[in-house]
């Protein structure tokens, strides 16, 4: 079940008791959480802090449509993301993925699908603040085609309206 | 008669164009590819990442080849690198 009102990308700290508590549900035996954070070091040297930029009305639109597929394929369970944008320090939790349902093998796919999906399709860009002074922009991959399809969507069948 | 988009730059884009965001003033029926070459004229190094960059008009992914209209909303996004 898609919960339709929150901010899914937000500049506030990520509150993961309440993303917790959102996605309890009776009728699921388990939920799997993928919390995000901001590693000390990177390929280009000691991270200081990372700089996250973000298209927020296509980000948000682009979380619904994930959000979308994985309704279409937990009829039963909650589930909620959550990415912060803005300067994030080392420790700092930059995304949060909870999955609640039926079975574990449901929330540990469903969850894995949300992170691989915001890596790949939401618009949102991270800057390393090097502990030398340096700055770097990540390098996402270069998408194959002109229009980024959810890796697991149904070919020509678009997921249903979303749940309000 | 001309018309008037708002481009928006960001990630690496932001950088490269000095700034978010700014104003066109195109001919009517100009398609993207025309926008960004006005762009890419301006800023010579958004010039260089354009091959790399997708396009969105008004928030959702568009081919160089989409004709735009008054008001429209373009951005320039680099592969994108969230989590």
């Amino acid at each position: 079940m898609t919960l339709a009102k929150y901010e899914r990308v937000t500049r506030s700290k990520l509150d993961i008791p309440w993303i917790l508590s959102q996605t309890r549900d009776e009728k699921s035996g388990g939920t799997v959480v993928f919390i995000g954070t901001i590693r000390d070091n990177s390929e280009a040297g000691n991270v200081d802090k990372i700089d996250y930029d973000a298209y927020v009305p296509m980000a948000e639109k682009r979380m619904l449509e994930i959000e979308d597929e994985i309704n279409r394929r937990l009829p039963v369970g909650k589930f909620m993301m959550q990415h912060r944008i803005g300067e994030l320090g080392v420790g700092d939790v930059s995304v949060v993925i909870s999955v609640s349902a039926p079975h574990r093998a449901q929330a540990f796919e469903l969850c894995r699908y949300g992170i691989e999906e915001i890596k790949r399709v939401v618009p949102i860009w991270k800057k390393e603040r090097l502990a030398d002074g340096r700055e770097k922009w990540v390098e996402g991959k270069v998408p194959v085609k002109a229009d980024a399809e959810p890796a697991g969507a149904t070919k020509g069948k678009r997921a249903g309206p979303r749940k309000k | 008669m001309t018309m008037k988009i708002k481009m928006l730059y960001f990630g690496q884009a932001r950088d490269a164009a000095g700034k978010g965001e700014e104003s066109f003033t195109v001919p009517d029926r100009s398609s993207v590819d025309f926008l960004l070459q006005r762009s890419s004229a301006t800023h010579p190094k958004i010039a260089k990442m354009k091959e790399i960059m997708q396009v969105a008009v008004n928030e959702d992914i568009s081919d160089a080849g989409r004709v735009l209209r008054d008001g429209d909303v373009v951005a320039l996004l680099p592969p994108v690198a969230g989590g």
